[in-house]
């Protein structure tokens, strides 16, 4: 079954061609890598897809229902979620508060007191539980991380938007990650994750996307993608000179 | 006992304003009636704002028009159409929360400093109107005929004694309904707006709808109690009705006290009313008590921003369960 497709979805800020005819579907329980160069339009299409901007072209369906301009908080409550590159956990409240505000307002809808339940079995997922009356603002930027991976997850999401959450992390915070995010798909859900970091998001992606100035360059699987003449030319300009330096390195 | 302590909260809160009620209500002086009245009007008025400046995070620096507004529609009603003051102060809770409503789909997408200034502007636009519309009485405002207070216990004395348990009633009532609003899903979300109004829109909280109550509902109380007080004085005037500086200190209570906090506004409202009547009557400092008001809130801000409540709460994290 096909939750996602973005169709020839395009978005200008300007006289700034963003994004431009981006078309992909993703099936359910996929792990779609999107990588690209920085300011490639990664968040862009993030943004697009979860109403933050209206596209200038194009649609968007999600689980058959055309949201293409829908609000933020529309898109939301039908079941999709995202974590922030930049984050932006609610300092004031406490880890806990911060969770039960992605179940109360997420899919399922919840009261107080069931979101709680959800809160808690959410944060032991995903080992924040000795922080859970902690002030969120107090929060290291790994366990701030977490926090932003609990409040998504505890909204019961089909699909959900990681945006570089491994960004920033050391290599063993980023292996304990990966595994989460593996941990997530087997719940049955959805995921699109932009990541930097290449070796942890070849290995846990099924298919990856590469955009360019807006461009989608390429799709296929991880062995697919990084062989592929245009991808090496994105990021190292010359498809010749990486080739080179391979060799070199040899 | 659990529920004791579940609500412990609101029991605090409430004790509190008993206990200023029940001062005047022993020793039975009118002075000191007096001296309370004005307490703990600030008292309600500080908890209608909070809701909005405190758990949504909306700085209304013109919330005395509502105030003003609802004062003088239940006014209106009373002196001129003959209506008892239950109806009315009914009326003026639901003039001022009707305009809050409409106002706050139209400004409450201004966010920040704009959303501030714009509600500056509200008030002395209403202002303006007021001083300009004939049933109102324009500039000179309306009286009630003295006659009148005989249908409230017998004489203008009962109806004074009245008035203040009347408002000593509602300010318990506000602070139900504050206390309501911050243990609950809506003011979770209202909460999530303060911290972060687009991170709450793509977790699912709509902000646009959430907003315009938590206005509604900061609203309808001072509409209420415009009512009240002006029954209680007896005349109503466009400059004391729409008294900017009165937003303002309400503004300073609320800081005072701890925004976003059930007990702060209470603490803040008394505590500043009492402060305020004590510079009022010292010869040294009567002329720039205003001054006072400006210089005590610049300290808040700078100093305890997270005022008395908050800072409390921060260096004992124990008592959060008590000091909400």
């Amino acid at each position: 079954m096909i939750i996602l497709q973005v169709e020839g979805v395009g978005k200008q800020f300007g006289g700034l061609q963003a994004l431009s005819n981006v078309t992909v579907d993703l099936p359910q329980g996929e792990i779609l890598g999107l990588i690209g160069p920085n300011g490639a339009g990664k968040t862009t299409l993030f943004n697009v897809i979860n109403g933050v901007y209206e596209p200038s072209d194009g649609r968007i369906i999600f689980n058959g229902k055309d949201i293409t301009g829908l609000k933020t908080y529309d898109v939301a409550r039908l079941g999709l979620a995202r974590t922030h590159q930049i984050v932006r956990p609610l300092n004031e409240l406490t880890v806990r508060e911060n969770v039960i505000v992605g179940a109360c307002f997420g899919r399922e809808d919840h009261g107080l007191a069931a979101a709680g339940a959800i809160a808690d079995e959410v944060i032991e997922f995903i080992g924040l539980s000795v922080r859970t009356d902690q002030l969120a603002g107090s929060l290291n930027i790994g366990q701030k991380k977490r926090l932003e991976m609990a409040r998504a997850l505890a909204a019961r999401p089909y699909l959900l938007l990681l945006d570089e959450v491994l960004a920033g992390l050391n290599p063993s915070e980023i292996a304990g990650m990966v595994e989460i995010v593996r941990k997530i798909r087997d719940r049955g859900i959805t995921i699109i994750m932009i990541e930097h970091v290449m070796h942890a998001v070849m290995n846990v992606s099924d298919r990856m996307f590469v955009l360019d100035y807006g461009q989608q360059i390429a799709i296929g699987t991880p062995e697919e993608v990084a062989n592929d003449p245009k991808v090496i030319e994105a990021y190292l300009g010359d498809p010749e000179l990486a080739e080179r330096l391979m060799s070199d390195a040899d | 006992m659990n529920g004791l302590r579940k609500y412990s909260g609101l029991i605090l809160a409430i004790v509190v304003v008993l206990a200023l009620v029940a001062w005047p209500t022993i020793n039975g002086k009118d002075i000191t009636r007096e001296v309370v009245f004005t307490m703990i009007l600030s008292v309600a008025l500080a908890s209608s704002l909070n809701i909005l400046l405190g758990y949504t995070g909306y700085v209304s620096f013109g919330h005395v028009v509502f105030f003003g507004l609802g004062g003088y529609v239940g006014f209106y009603l009373m002196a001129v159409q003959n209506w008892s003051l239950w109806p009315a102060m009914l009326a003026g809770g639901v003039a001022s929360g009707t305009l809050a409503f409409f106002l706050g789909k139209a400004i409450l997408r201004l966010r920040g400093g704009y959303f501030a200034l714009a509600t500056i502007g509200v008030n002395e636009a209403v202002r303006a109107f007021i001083n300009n519309y004939k049933p109102f009485g324009g500039p000179v405002g309306l009286s009630l005929n003295f006659s009148v207070y005989q249908n409230y216990g017998g004489g203008a004395r009962e109806a004074l004694w009245l008035s203040f348990y009347m408002l000593a009633a509602l300010t318990i009532l506000v602070i139900i309904v504050s206390y309501a609003v911050r243990t609950s899903k809506f003011g979770l979300g209202l909460l999530a707006i303060r911290e972060d109004e687009d991170a709450a829109e793509i977790m699912g909280v709509r902000a646009p709808n959430a907003k315009t109550w938590a206005y509604v509902l900061s609203a309808i109380f001072p509409g209420i109690l415009g009512v009240l007080f002006f029954f209680k004085n007896g005349n109503i005037e466009p400059a004391p009705a729409f008294r900017l500086q009165l937003s303002i200190e309400m503004i300073v209570m609320v800081m005072l006290g701890g925004q976003g906090t059930v007990l702060g506004p209470i603490l803040g409202g008394a505590g500043y009313q009492r402060f305020r009547g004590f510079l009022l009557t010292n010869p040294l400092f009567k002329n720039i008590q205003l001054a006072v008001a400006g210089f005590l809130l610049l300290i808040i801000v700078l100093f305890i921003p997270a005022g008395i409540i908050g800072w409390v709460r921060n260096r004992f994290p124990k008592l959060r369960r008590v000091l909400q």
